[in-house]
């Protein structure tokens, strides 16, 4: 990924910024600049999420994509922020201690690496709450 | 429709890793096979449209629609030639754009392939490539893979009914034995529960013999309007309906992580297309590309209540010589996946068997469906066939 296309997001991967609409009171993480609720009569801001959650629904990685696999092997889950939308990431924990309806909080963590480019990513994490 | 559509000629390479073998070769062997099955000329072909998911990456070349009408002779005819992509939907898609062109009255006669080549990058870059299937923003980003995917609807199928790994392992033994009847099938050998839940863990709760492989491959399907269609065949093939569903790209959007929407949709449409009920079909080639996506699949395409997939598939019911036949070519589990093929592939199957030319893995029935899924659930085509 280039450092542009990973930079434009970089309030929402680090910091949980999604949105908000204010027409019908939806909250929207990954965020959308479009309102599938009210499409052209919603009215999209920005929202901050707080982060914690509860797991959905989750496996353990263990062969992995390019980028990931010095992690391996490594829970990944569906996870549902308190306020509704759900989104997927990892959670730091062992791979036995995860489990559906787990309470989780947001950490800042190294996401991946891109070999060729030796960029390193950041991002948002879990950890059991 | 407003005008009905029939299959005059099908064609498909074996499915397998062919280092001997390039992307042009593939789809050429196919594309003739079907079009000497219609015992069509050039000059009759009005159309062709070509599902391919990522030529682009796994084999460095995009144009695929010039580079296929080219080396299959039609360049100097300048026959319109067209590509689609929906993921591993991709072949469905085509078979439907080329059903709709003909039934609009635009064309008559119409080409309608698949092909991918997967084995040219190594098994970690095809990975990737597929990855680019889910939203690479939020999904693969944050670490996401393919198997990862839909491990996280099994895991959830177990935690809401039930389901045990061993139900899951089932499916991929029966495609197995299926394709064990299929000369062209890549895996041609008898799985047990207990190998399958022995094999490397790839994404928990699915194993590697719960994952269809990567594969190279390529299908073609002939069509003509349902009236003329036995100037070309005896045996024509009838579509009955055609229908295609959408729904969020990301797994984790859907409505319900366990139920593929976009199934239930293109499936209600198709029946109401063709006048049916579930009932109705006899036979059905499904999207099995880990071995949860078929036990979701018979459930949302209304054969069985949610569920109860695993449960039915243990229990025989959709064995080749159950009630409800299902990956009759044992799927893509074990005949394989060339990702853009698939779609085309079952229904060249569907084909085989309508017209009773299926050998040993031959079922009974009048009535068939192919159900094509691209990414966790992003799109979904069905088509229903009849002899
Ligand atoms: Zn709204």
């Amino acid at each position: 990924m280039s450092v542009p296309r990973f930079w434009r997001h970089i309030s929402s991967r680090y910091n949980l910024i999604g949105t908000r609409c204010n027409t019908c009171g939806e909250y929207y993480f990954p965020p959308r600049t479009m309102c599938p609720n009210c499409r052209r009569d919603g009215s999209i801001e920005e929202y901050q999420f707080k982060g914690y959650g509860e797991v959905v629904t989750y496996t353990i990685i263990h062969t992995a994509s390019e980028g990931f696999d010095m992690q391996t092997p490594y829970p990944l889950a569906i996870i549902q922020l308190d306020e509704d939308p759900r989104m997927t990431g990892q959670v730091v924990c062992d791979n036995d201690e995860i489990a559906i309806g787990m309470r989780v909080k947001p950490i800042f963590r190294k996401l991946g690496e891109d070999g060729a480019a030796g960029i390193i990513y950041y991002g948002t994490k879990f950890i059991p709450a | 429709m407003a005008r009905d559509v029939a299959i005059i000629g099908i064609g498909c390479t074996p499915f397998g890793e062919f280092w001997d073998r390039s992307f042009r070769d593939i789809f050429v062997e196919a594309g003739v096979a079907a079009i000497e099955d219609a015992g069509v000329q050039g000059e009759e072909i009005d159309e062709l449209f070509v599902g391919n998911m990522s030529a682009g990456r796994f084999v460095e070349q995009e144009h695929i629609s010039s580079l296929i009408a080219d080396y299959a002779g039609l360049a100097s005819l300048h026959t319109p030639s067209t590509r689609v992509e929906a993921a591993c939907a991709s072949g469905g898609l085509a078979l439907r754009m080329g059903v709709l062109a003909i039934a609009s009255g635009h064309a008559d006669i119409v080409v309608t392939a698949g092909v991918e080549k997967m084995t040219d990058v190594s098994a970690q870059a095809a990975t990737d490539m597929l990855t680019a299937a889910a939203d690479r923003e939020w999904e693969g980003f944050a670490g996401a893979t393919f198997p990862g995917l839909y491990a996280m609807i099994a895991r959830r199928h177990i935690h809401e009914y039930g389901t045990t790994s061993e139900q899951l392992a089932s499916v991929a033994v029966k495609n197995h034995h299926n394709a064990t009847m299929n000369p062209k099938a890549q895996y041609r050998n008898e799985l047990t529960v207990e190998a399958v839940l022995r094999s490397t863990m790839i994404a928990d709760p699915l194993h590697i013999l719960d994952c269809s492989p990567l594969t190279d491959g390529s299908a073609t399907v002939v069509l003509a309007p349902a009236e003329t269609a036995r100037k070309y065949t005896d045996t024509p093939i009838y579509i009955k309906a055609s229908a295609q569903a959408s729904d969020t790209i990301s797994l984790h959007d859907r409505a319900d992580i366990t139920t593929l929407d976009a199934t239930v949709s293109a499936a209600s449409r198709a029946y109401a297309m063709a006048g049916m009920t579930p009932a109705d079909i006899d036979f059905v080639e499904v999207h099995d590309c880990f071995t949860i996506a078929e036990i979701c699949a018979i459930e949302d395409l209304g054969f069985f209540e949610k569920g109860t997939g695993g449960k039915v598939t243990e229990e025989g019911i959709t064995a080749i010589d159950g009630d409800l036949p299902v990956n009759p070519s044992g799927g893509l589990k074990a005949c394989g996946h060339p990702v853009g093929a698939t779609g085309i592939k079952q229904v060249v199957e569907i084909a085989q068997q309508l017209r009773g030319e299926a050998g040993k893995r031959q079922v009974t029935g009048e009535v068939g469906m192919a159900h094509n899924v691209g990414g966790s659930g992003g799109t979904a085509v069905v088509h229903i066939l009849t002899r």
